[in-house]
């Protein structure tokens, strides 16, 4: 039944028809049988010694089963949260790397860090006797900005991580750069701050955890993006628990933007306590509760220089920046400013000397790791913000002065002088695409008519390019990984022609059960309808790192389509037989092995009936049964790229900036789904204009409170603060993935925040603004329209 | 104390004891299992847990349950009309339509707002939409999709009463 539904086409997807009718299967809405449930007592202060913890009234309060602290973990000797990555310093020193122990033991380090965890019949029970807990703090000082944390004097977060400098990272060739400089006609200079964010997926983070006394085995159903890692982690770097007796389930996932793509002490913890208290536990955040523990994003305060010749030609780029972790390292924590951004601060542009120094800084706030994008925002908003710096100094275009650097079409592959190695690209076009498509030309009669209206307008442009599909795992490793960076597909066709897939990758509004079923559909030339996508539980799944950094089509995908080549294979094998012909004269094609030049054939269905029913069948040389698996490790990156154009209009009486037109067009390779690409790229530009715009996780110095902590002060982007965007495609294929895919799940977050604030920038550009922090708040430019129009003194 | 209430939950008579603090969207979840209704907030932001009461939409999330005594209750589970049927709600197949979602979690909420909006004001522009899905947040579409969603399933759904 149904079509073969292939590559480049737009099908509704398959996960629709659960989601729209209330059926789909998140953590919450899971049951078991005598489950409990289990709340978290948090840390209200930043920084604080622990005195000790006195469970006696809250183990008296009705219904409570038990109260978990860490001194209890330590008893049971468990580990402390494994960091994935391992980063040196130039002079190949390890960074520091201090316990993140699951349950705080001895200091509290943020508001949020978990010092107890109690488990009671109901969630009602639970909550009243977290209050019960008697937790004696001595409250020191915390430290929550870059700055201060690495001042002479700051308090000190853990006694032999001097300045709090986890690591003095840096990449480069420091004295070409210097050499450069020194030649240079002109030097532009910016000091900026990258805001930190929380990514707020709608659905809050959760967690059950069961032990079966019976089997020895642990399940845990959590919000997660890659489930198998945390099997891994969990499992046997924290608990102790055998892999084959640990089941990790990540059913329906309500969005996850990198914030779901960590171990979290909280799965330890229930998975922990399950065992005992003999007994199911539940645990659901409340939204709240993850503003204070969901790991939080950004956070860089950078100085840049651009070095450049008379014709605006770049010399060289020099970058300073001091990256927040928060308060321990979790699990990709320092990858994120090092590896992901320096190699990016090469952009589109053909910077022959570049020189990166990042300080990687603990203070007293929420842990930060990978966020949408993941350093590779932070890296082209530096540097797109500094061309129009340099721009607006030299009196050259804003467009011209990027023609002028571009790496041309014909020069890819294109090696930079920061590691990476790009394959295929073609920035000048998405250039001039989004050129026409943003209806530039026309810029000014549009500027003058919001003039009349006394409004200032403004347009900003983003070229950009990002590195997704980490990377091959011996490439990773020598960045400091501790893990592997690859996929893993297995293709099981059933005696009936359709097929099952399990995929390590994961699906949290991604739409992978539609796009890999074209995939299947198209090279199996099975019915898309005949094709079902399984992922997210390590029992049903082989092996699999999640999803994460635009990976699961580029690395999933070609995994997949490795092992459809397989059962293609194995196919002609059994076709070969059965048609009584050499294998190398079978062809197969839209479904049918045929011999080659005849008209003799067997449909995919023949065959995988003919594999699982093996009467007539070669059974010395072949084996019964159609199922192949492929594991599939990149040569390379990819680097999808594009350009982005922001229009703004500025009220001048109030400060709102308004988005009023928005254009895109990025190079993302092949696209397979064309509809589930627009709608990524659609997703991820707001959230890019959410951090321009919006968006600000704000702490208190001194304090450590979170200011910004729920939804009442964290201002997300809603329905009327977007005009409709214009968005398309300009592709290049990747040379080295399977079918020219290069991801687009973080392109619009990494291309739009620089769009948004050049516009504001050169909105506000007559008044002599040339720098406007992130987020563009009314209040923000409210106060520099004010400091602008005051009158220059006289003297 | 215990209160004792009777409603009607999409469609059918239903009678339930509920303590005086339950929320109607920890009614619907934990009790009745009706878990297309989703908590996403703890402060009436989100609209993940929007529910149409005597036809109003209303967030489910800070209505108490007592509340609920001789009203009549529409959730997601109750949208498309024939209990435990796979068929949609003009307004469903335009979300599936026009790719109104992706992963899911806002949607309900949106799909409720959604129906009242175009309800109460057939003729939608894309302003009223966008102004009218205010208490919605969807961290995943970007708007635009559900936008576009939107205004398709106030025009089916006018095109469904015009016969
Ligand atoms: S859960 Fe009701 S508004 Fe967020
Ligand atoms: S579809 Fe994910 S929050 Fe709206």
């Amino acid at each position: 039944m149904g079509n073969v539904i292939g590559i480049g086409a737009s099908p509704k997807r398959k996960e629709d028809q659960r989601f729209l009718t209330g059926r789909g299967n998140y953590v919450s809405d899971i049951k078991r049988p005598g489950m409990t449930a289990g709340v978290f007592v948090r840390s209200p202060h930043g920084h604080a010694i622990l005195r000790g913890i006195d469970k006696s009234a809250a183990l008296a309060s009705p219904g409570v089963i038990a109260v978990l602290t860490g001194e209890d973990a330590a008893a049971d000797k468990l580990g402390s949260l494994p960091c994935g990555w391992g980063i040196t310093d130039a002079k190949g020193v390890p960074m520091k790397e201090p316990p993140f122990p699951m349950l705080a033991q001895g200091k509290v380090r943020f508001v949020g860090d978990m010092v107890a965890f109690v488990v009671a019949e109901t969630p009602a029970q639970a909550s009243a006797a977290a209050e019960l807990l008697t937790v004696e703090y001595e409250v020191l000082p915390s430290v929550v900005g870059v700055l201060e944390a690495v001042r002479p004097g700051a308090p000190q977060l853990f006694d032999d991580v001097p300045n709090n400098i986890c690591c003095d990272w840096e990449l480069g060739d420091k004295a070409a750069v210097e050499t450069a400089f020194r030649k240079a006609a002109h030097v532009a200079k910016l000091s900026l701050v990258n805001n930190r964010l929380i990514g707020n997926p709608m659905e809050p983070r959760a967690a059950i955890a069961e032990y079966e006394p019976g089997t020895d085995r642990f399940t845990l159903w959590t919000t997660s993006q890659f489930p198998h890692v945390v099997r891994f982690l969990m499992g046997a770097l924290v608990l102790n628990i055998p892999q084959h007796k640990l089941r990790v389930v990540a059913p329906d996932v309500g969005g996850g933007f990198g914030v779901k793509q960590f171990h979290y002490g909280e799965e330890a913890v229930i998975t922990w306590a399950a065992k005992r208290v003999m007994r199911p536990i539940k645990w659901v955040a409340s939204r709240s509760e993850g503003y204070v523990s969901d790991r939080h994003g950004r956070d860089h305060v950078t100085e840049a220089e651009l070095a450049l010749d008379e014709t605006g030609k770049f010399l060289a780029f020099r970058v300073n920046t001091l990256a927040n972790m928060g308060g321990y390292l979790s699990t990709f924590g320092p990858n994120i400013p090092t590896n992901l951004y320096g190699p990016l601060l090469g952009g589109v542009y053909t910077t022959p000397a570049i020189y990166c120094n990042v300080k990687v800084v603990f203070t007293n706030t929420v842990p930060v790791d990978a966020y949408r994008g993941a350093g590779r925002p932070e890296a082209t908003f530096v540097l797109e913000r500094i061309v129009d710096v340099a721009a607006s100094e030299m009196g050259i275009d804003r467009v011209e002065i990027r023609r002028r650097n571009m790496i041309p079409k014909e020069a890819y592959p294109y090696q930079t002088p920061v590691l990476v190695q790009y394959d295929s690209g073609d920035p000048m076009g998405c250039l001039d695409g989004a050129l026409v498509a943003a209806d530039v030309k026309n810029f000014d009669i549009r500027k003058a008519e919001s003039a009349r209206r006394g409004k200032f307008r403004g347009l900003g442009y983003s070229t950009y390019v990002e590195a997704c599909g980490l990377a091959p795992s011996r490439f990773a490793g020598r960045l400091g990984a501790r893990g592997g960076l690859y996929e893993s597909a297995t293709v099981r066709v059933h005696p009936t022609g359709q097929v099952t897939v399990m995929i390590g990758t994961h699906n949290h509004g991604q739409g992978h059960e539609t796009t890999f079923a074209q995939i299947v559909s198209e090279k199996l030339g099975v019915a898309f309808d005949n094709v079902d996508i399984v992922f997210g539980d390590t029992d049903r799944v082989q092996f699999g790192m999640g999803t994460y950094g635009s990976r699961s089509l580029v690395v999933g995908g070609a995994a997949l389509s490795k092992a459809t080549d397989k059962v293609v294979a194995k196919g002609k094998k059994i076709a070969a037989h059965l048609l009584e012909a050499a294998e190398v004269d079978i062809q197969f094609e839209a479904g049918k092995f045929s011999v080659a030049g005849t008209d003799r054939m067997k449909t995919f269905e023949e065959i995988a009936g003919a594999a699982y029913v093996p009467h007539d069948y070669p059974l010395e040389v072949l084996e019964p049964g159609l199922e192949e698996q492929a594991y599939y490790d990149p040569v390379n990156f990819t680097y999808p790229g594009g350009c982005h154009i922001a229009e703004v209009e500025i009220d001048p009486e109030t400060g709102t900036v308004t988005l009023v037109n928005y254009t895109a067009v990025d190079d993302v390779g092949t696209v397979i789904n064309p509809m589930i690409v627009e709608g990524q790229l659609h997703g991820g530009i707001v959230q890019g204009v959410g951090q321009a715009l919006y968006e600000n996780a704000v702490y208190d110095e001194g304090s450590g409170q979170l200011l910004s902590g729920s939804l009442m002060d964290y201002c997300m982007p809603r329905a009327d603060h977007m005009p409709m965007m214009n968005i398309a495609t300009h592709s290049t294929l990747c040379t080295h993935t399977p079918m020219g895919v290069k991801g687009c799940g973080e392109v619009g977050t990494i291309g739009s925040p620089a769009a948004v604030i050049n516009a504001v920038v050169d909105a506000l550009s007559h008044l002599g603004v040339t720098h406007v922090d992130m987020p563009a708040t009314p209040n923000r430019i409210w106060r520099l329209l004010q400091n602008a129009s005051l009158p220059v003194a006289a003297e | 104390m215990i209160v004792q209430i009777s409603f009607t939950l999409n469609g059918r008579p239903t009678t339930i004891d509920v303590e005086p603090a339950t929320l109607v969207a920890e009614l619907l979840r934990e009790r009745l299992n009706l878990t297309g209704t989703h908590i996403g907030c703890d402060t009436s932001q989100c609209g993940a847990c929007v529910v149409h009461l005597d036809g109003l939409p209303v967030k489910s999330c800070t209505l108490l349950a007592a509340a609920l005594d001789g009203t009549t209750l529409l959730t997601i589970e109750g949208l498309h009309g024939a209990p435990g049927s796979n068929q949609m709600h003009p307004m469903q197949e335009a979300f599936r339509e026009h790719h109104g979602l992706q992963c899911g979690f806002c949607t309900p909420g949106m799909l409720m707002t959604a129906v009242a909006l175009a309800t109460e004001k057939p003729d939608l522009t894309e302003a009223d939409v966008r102004h009218g899905l205010e208490g919605n947040i969807c961290r995943c579409t970007g708007y635009q999709n559900i936008v576009v969603s939107v205004m398709a399933g106030a025009a089916a759904m006018n095109a469904a009463r015009g016969e």
